[in-house]
């Protein structure tokens, strides 16, 4: 009885459900599905398929534009990890004290500041900042985009590390003091580990996030320097190559495993 | 042996405030070495906080904290050589039960294999060699809280905090612990201060009891004072079952007081300090003090007649109408029930209590 009564509200029995459901799958996979599977295409051509190979694969790390996708990658690398790691280590002394700070004056007013830069068209954020560079006459280079990227990188790897810290009772922390941990002991040994969970995740989103940033890169990079989307894009504009569709293949790999490490990080929930 | 009369906590005009709300007013009390002591009361009495400024968690607003005759209250919380059992234990999650029980003791400078070899045997007193190994999510409420127990006894503290640490637990295991946590405290010396708002766990365990409330003390004494003498109605009301009747002092004589409970009944009742003659107070009967007749008993008796019976497995509870006056509850135990007499609903019979049963009360 009581199955078939809450079957009745369950939204599955909706009239098109499972037809709008595999719209919305159709349209958020389908491009990538149809990149991915034509990467693997012997032919020139982007579109008539003559059968699997890895022509484009190979293509990618010994053909005439390997020189370039490789540097760029290196760079995307560097700067990713680097942004990625400054931004987490800001990120999570931001967030110890929002949370653990206590009741402040204009705390409301410091989440904000924190997440603004989510919800600024990132076109704005990008000019904002070649202005600023050119204002204190940086030289822009790889230290414009990673500085950039460590900027625009925080909210993102905020919001994982404040969500998780809010989760863990302060009690702990007193727990530990009580039992002669001095605040720094308290910090490394205790908090910190509980915290860890929230920190991978926010550093790789923000890793992902640095890794295929587009407009910011495209303006603060000096002459001469591309990370690796800017690289595509610049191939792009002399014409699609299937060799395009081979490396974004390989970061859409990267991406679904970083995200794979983050969604396991986060169920090794190591306070329960 | 240190003596008797040695001070372990003498909280001295202690006040706590958050911006206007006052949350302990001008507290002093002195908890002695060796004690069990407990602070009962509601819950928002200002037990918790009183306790939490003894561990360092809460500074104090004014008035000073004193351990063994050292000043305290401006020592961070790892400067003080006490420890507290939290209510939701706060075991480390990601230790395991052995690493939780050294944390104090390694933090305190021992090393890695001395404090592990303390912990040890402090979970050998706490009956939980077996799960050293484990994480605290895979004990059970009870077996945490032993942990908890253990970690805050590890490192040898003079004093001993527990906030609510039995709350959590069910009927049965709240009993049993509550025996066991008396037990070691007799064993280890150490001074326990114990906050809960059951005053039956207070009474069961507790050397002395401070009855708190609103942020002020009540009362301060052995179990047996405050359930048999307690100071004013609040401390009667909220320890154990009492019949709280509001009455008139008609007469003051021999240190007896004549006390008019309305419908022409009257009590007499030993004089208290702070009542004159025409005064309205309020007077404290326990149930259990009373007892049934068909016939005038020695002592005081008032006429009325049994309105209902209300079995409660070990007790009787007898509800009494007094004509035009208060209604009485008399406990009747059924261990009793061969010299006490219990009387169908509707009979009319005789309330007694021995002289001094009924207690008069300040404010």
């Amino acid at each position: 009885m009581a199955t078939a009564k809450s079957a009745k509200f369950d939204i599955k029995s909706y009239t098109g459900f499972k037809a709008i459901t595999m719209l919305c799958l159709f349209v958020l996979y389908a491009p990538l599905v149809v990149v991915t599977i034509y990467s693997f295409n012997s032919s020139v051509s982007l579109t008539n398929w003559e059968g699997v190979s890895f022509r484009w694969y190979v293509d990618v790390f010994t053909g005439p534009e390997s020189g370039k996708f490789k540097a760029a990658a290196l760079n995307s690398l560097i700067i990713a990890i680097s942004a990625a790691t400054m931004a987490t280590a800001i990120a999570t002394l931001a967030a110890t004290g929002m949370v653990r700070g206590g009741k402040f004056k204009l705390r409301a007013v410091s989440f904000g500041l924190i997440s603004l830069p989510l919800m600024v068209p990132e076109i704005v954020t990008a000019v904002a900042t070649l202005i600023f560079f050119n204002a204190i006459s940086f030289e822009r280079g790889i230290m414009t985009i990673l500085l950039a990227h460590t900027a625009f990188c925080i909210p993102f790897a905020y919001l994982p590390i404040s969500a998780r810290m809010q989760g863990i009772e302060d009690s702990y922390e007193q727990a530990a003091m009580d039992l002669y941990a001095n605040k720094r002991q308290a910090f490394t040994k205790i908090l910190m580990p509980l915290m860890m969970p929230g920190i991978i995740s926010g550093f790789i989103l923000a890793f992902i996030v640095s890794l295929d940033d587009f407009i910011i890169t495209n303006f603060v990079k000096g002459a001469g320097v591309e990370t690796l989307p800017t690289a595509i894009f610049g191939s792009v504009k002399q014409g699609i190559k299937p060799n395009i569709m081979a490396i974004s293949t390989m970061l859409l790999g990267v991406s679904i495993l970083m995200v794979t490490i983050s969604y396991f990080v986060s169920k090794a929930d190591n306070t329960k | 042996m240190s003596s008797k009369e040695q001070i372990a906590i003498d909280v001295r005009d202690a006040v706590k405030r958050y911006g206007d709300f006052t949350a302990l007013k001008t507290i002093s009390l002195s908890i002695k070495d060796n004690e069990f002591f407990t602070l009962l009361g509601p819950s928002g009495c200002g037990k918790t906080t009183l306790l939490r400024m003894i561990a360092g968690f809460e500074d104090v607003t004014e008035g000073a904290i004193f351990l063994y005759g050292d000043e305290i209250e401006n020592l961070p919380p790892n400067k003080r050589p006490v420890n507290t059992v939290f209510q939701n234990y706060a075991l480390f999650p990601h230790m395991t039960i052995l690493d939780n029980v050294a944390f104090g003791l390694e933090m305190r400078g021992a090393g890695k294999s001395e404090a592990r070899k303390k912990a040890g045997e402090m979970l050998e007193l706490v009956q939980l060699t077996q799960f050293s190994t484990r994480k605290p999510s895979q004990l059970s409420g009870g077996q945490q809280q032993r942990v908890a127990l253990a970690r805050a006894l590890a490192p040898q503290p003079k004093v001993l905090l527990l906030d609510e640490p039995l709350s959590a637990l069910d009927l049965k295991l709240r009993k049993a612990m509550q025996l066991e946590l008396k037990h070691l405290q007799r064993e280890t010396g150490i001074t326990f201060i114990f906050v809960t708002h059951d005053q039956e766990e207070a009474l069961t365990m507790s050397d002395r009891i401070a009855v708190m409330s609103a942020g002020e003390l009540q009362q301060l004494g052995a179990p047996t004072d405050i359930y048999e003498r307690p100071h004013n109605m609040f401390v009667a009301d909220f320890i154990g079952e009492t019949n709280l009747l509001e009455v008139s002092v008609d007469n003051i004589e021999n240190g007896r007081a004549i006390c008019h409970l309305g419908g022409g009944h009257e009590l007499t009742c030993n004089e208290v300090e702070g009542v004159g003659v025409g005064s309205k107070v309020h007077l404290s009967i326990r149930p259990e003090r009373l007892f049934m007749s068909d016939t005038p008993a020695e002592g005081e008796s008032l006429k009325g007649s049994v309105k209902e019976n209300i079995f409660v497995g070990t007790d009787i509870t007898t509800i009494v109408d007094l004509q035009d006056g208060p209604d009485f509850v008399v406990r009747t135990s059924n261990s009793d029930r061969g010299n006490k007499r219990i009387f169908e609903p509707g009979t009319e019979m005789f309330v007694n209590m021995e002289l001094g049963a009924a207690r008069l009360l300040v404010d």
